[in-house]
């Protein structure tokens, strides 16, 4: 690894921050659910497909119960069960066509719903640990390509389309194949049901179309005598239930940010820190890698001035994603090179903060992020710039490789855009394969000088943070220059306050492997 | 000396490409047809070239994706165009300064001008409207929220036409910016023209300047589609500002 020297104090003093800033939402977070961990409580429990009118049915029974929701719907859906002699299923069909109300239903016997509600989140796990088996087993089987990963999305809006430029991908050399979702998807509070074919800029994230690439991916990894990792987006406002859909099918990453949402797609902060944490709970019992967003905030505020508060929000990203049981190796965190090419020594400042986040974060698979602010229709200059971030990610060894396309600024990419950026990306990383691990950089010289000024910098924004607290942080403004309050946004109304009999089957499973449930089966 | 003059002067009635000799007609071109590469499939990209209006072609690269194939592809086109027949809409404006700008507004006006803009449709790409719109700008050049005589309201992301309308008439703006990024199937002018149509059926397009901004985004285009101009790339706060004042002076607003 790339050798660059910097103050181990700052470094602890930042996590530290991070960690109390974290913790305080964190008391905030586990008096709360939402409508989408319900929701995927009942997914847990078997609870999948649509009714007549194509509403997938666990937003029928979420939406039936919206008013006795803070004991958690799984008591409810269980002993209704129970009582009427249905399945999960067809309590959700009959409630649909009006012909069963359970807005009166009492529970009889809590103990006995409990007990069912836990047997039928238990298949849900299990099916998610057999997957969970299956990639590692794949993996030992197969082998996987050494780190950076090269990383490239298809986007066609029709799954079979994304089934061929998927396979074309891996034939060229690609180890990560994310299906970019439809735009409008992240503000949808559900997801939508089966096989899809039309899609706006992207590819609806639905169950069976996960399954349809999982079985492709997995034939092209078979063929190519490597493992080939899907991602997609646990994140907008059904971050629990893709976490849960994801899970079963076997994805390998997920884009799982806590902050992006409010920031980006202006979701209720309650609401997604809540939706973020359960997610990333299944997250980690999956053997899911997250991917962070924090390349996102360059896209508005200039990346060398507010540097600093991408490495300030990978600390805030690590710190809930222990809360939430990841371990080191599941958090892609994120970071991108987008320094304005014009200006002088801009390589050595991409160089330092692509070390420096690499040396704040040793055990994570780092998620680094092409130029696209500085893209323009000049593709010749852009296959330039991405072939300056391909030596910046080999030299510093990034996890995640998330290959930039010559024509980002133009359209969505040809399958010869990359083709092309698949070769660039080999040629450099092979041609510089071990030349980052020979480098030493000068403590005087500017490479160490601005990764210790960012690091500086980000302690500084951390202490800030820990003193006003990170929703008043979020409020005025601290991260990409948005603002957002802490009851305003989408989705608020999807926000529940637990009862003081909240109980959700998910915890106490969760809590045999991760100790960030224990605290939640202990509340409840 | 009048052979060298020569050799340099296009002629404009019938011009072409300029490879590294004048009227030589060289094109670059590169596509990927979907067959695997063999010798059919290099006869087939110099066919399509040449079909193109390309003489001598040469495929100087063919290599496979997969079971498609990725070609470069070079030859001369026997195509010509006459410029002097051309004619383009373009923005006419004089470009004025944020002091200025602001200084105007205050003499003229008195009041603030109120710009609302938003991403519409499900574009979710608010890069283009947050650099015209946000304080920070982009690029070294400061968005309209930076000016004091603007009142800013930007909606962001994914916002319906519906809503933008419902806005219009709730808070009576000067001006109107509606982005568009995304343009996968022609999405941009389907939202673009239900915008303007909109506008009109409510009876609020003259109290308006009407804008429309993005990269694929034309002043041409944003005239057939129904606004008063449209930014692409390139496009800065001042820009539209400076449109937005010099439309509001046509108009008698000032």
């Amino acid at each position: 690894m790339i050798k660059l020297d910097l103050d181990r104090n700052k470094i602890d003093k930042a996590r530290s921050c991070a960690k109390s800033i974290a913790s305080k939402v964190q008391e905030m977070i586990i008096r709360h659910s939402t409508h989408s961990v319900e929701r995927a409580v009942l997914r847990l429990m078997g609870l999948d497909g649509v009714d007549d009118k194509g509403v997938p049915l666990p937003n029928i029974l979420v939406g039936h119960l919206s008013d006795r929701l803070d004991n958690g719907i799984a008591l409810l859906a269980a002993s209704a069960m129970i009582q009427k002699g249905l399945t999960i299923e067809e309590l959700a069909q009959k409630v649909s066509e009006g012909s069963l109300d359970l807005r009166n239903e009492k529970i009889n016997d809590p103990e006995v719903a409990s007990k069912l509600a836990v047997d039928l989140a238990r298949k849900g796990f299990e099916l998610i640990e057999q997957q969970r088996n299956n990639r590692e087993n794949a993996i030992v089987k197969l082998g996987q390509s050494p780190q950076p990963w090269l990383y490239v999305i298809v986007a066609t809006g029709n799954i079979y389309a994304d089934v061929i430029q998927a396979d074309m991908v891996v034939r060229q050399g690609a180890d990560v194949v994310a299906v970019i979702r439809s735009t409008g998807q992240s503000l949808l509070d559900f997801v939508p049901h089966g096989p899809t074919t039309e899609g706006f800029g992207g590819t609806f994230a639905t169950r069976a179309n996960f399954a349809i690439m999982r079985e492709a991916l997995d034939k092209a990894g078979e063929r190519e005598g490597r493992y080939i990792r899907q991602v997609n987006y646990a994140s907008g406002l059904c971050m629990p239930e893709i976490a849960v859909l994801g899970a079963m099918e076997r994805l390998d990453m997920m884009l799982n940010d806590c902050l992006y949402g409010i920031l980006f797609r202006d979701i209720n902060p309650i609401r997604t820190f809540v939706d973020q944490h359960f997610s990333r709970m299944i997250n980690a019992f999956a053997g899911i890698i997250i991917n962070t967003g924090e390349d996102n905030y360059l896209t508005t505020a200039d990346a060398v001035e507010k540097g600093h508060t991408v490495l300030a929000s990978d600390f805030i990203n690590e710190a809930f994603a222990g809360l939430s049981g990841l371990s080191p190796w599941q958090m892609g965190l994120g970071h991108a090179f987008e320094i304005n090419p014009d200006i002088s020594d801009s390589l050595s400042l991409e160089i330092a903060m692509a070390a420096l986040v690499r040396k704040c974060f040793p055990d994570a698979p780092i998620k680094y992020m092409p130029p696209t602010k500085h893209m323009t229709g000049d593709i010749f200059f852009g296959y330039v710039l991405n072939t300056m971030f391909n030596l910046v990610g080999t030299l510093t060894d990034q996890g995640i490789q998330l290959l930039g396309m010559l024509t980002e600024a133009s359209h969505t990419p040809f399958v010869s855009d990359r083709y092309l950026s698949l070769k660039n990306a080999r040629y450099v990383f092979n041609a510089a394969r071990s030349l980052g691990s020979q480098i030493q950089f000068d403590s005087e010289g500017l490479v160490s000088r601005r990764a210790t000024e960012v690091l500086n910098e980000a302690v500084e924004e951390l202490s800030q943070i820990e003193k006003e607290g990170l929703l008043a942080a979020i409020a005025r403004g601290a991260f990409a220059d948005i603002k957002r309050s802490t009851a305003g946004g989408k989705g608020a109304n999807g926000v529940i306050l637990k009862g003081p009999n909240y109980f959700n089957p998910a915890y106490p499973i969760l809590a045999e492997r991760i100790d960030a449930a224990i605290t939640e089966v202990n509340k409840s | 000396m009048t052979e060298t003059l020569k050799t340099f002067s296009p002629d404009l009635k019938a011009l072409k490409p300029y490879g590294s000799a004048l009227d030589d007609g060289k094109i670059q071109l590169s596509f990927t047809l979907p067959i695997p590469n063999n010798a059919i499939a290099i006869a087939a990209a110099k066919l399509l070239a040449e079909k193109m209006g390309m003489i001598s072609v040469q495929v100087a690269h063919a290599v496979d994706l997969g079971g498609f194939t990725f070609f470069v592809v070079y030859g001369s086109t026997v195509h010509k165009v006459d410029i002097t027949s051309i004619s383009v809409p373009e923005i006419t404006m004089k470009k004025i300064s944020r002091d200025e700008f602001d200084a105007e507004i205050k003499k003229r006006l008195g009041r603030r001008l109120v710009v609302i803009g938003a991403c519409i449709g499900d574009d979710a790409h608010t890069v283009g409207i947050d650099a015209i719109m946000n304080k920070k700008g982009y690029a070294g050049h400061y968005g309209l929220e930076s000016y004091h005589m603007i009142d800013v309201m930007n909606l962001g992301a994914q916002v319906s036409a519906e809503t933008l309308i419902e806005k219009v008439r709730e808070y009576r703006p000067d001006a109107v910016l509606a982005s568009q990024v995304v343009t996968e199937r022609d999405f941009h002018r389907e939202n673009l023209s239900e915008l303007s149509e909109l506008l009109e059926a409510a009876g609020l397009r003259d109290s308006v300047v009407a804008i429309c901004g993005g990269p694929r985004i034309t002043h041409e285009l944003a005239l057939e589609l129904g606004f008063d101009a449209g930014f692409g790339p390139g496009s800065y706060a001042e820009d539209v500002a400076s449109f937005i004042f010099q439309k509001m002076m046509e108009r008698g607003r000032l």
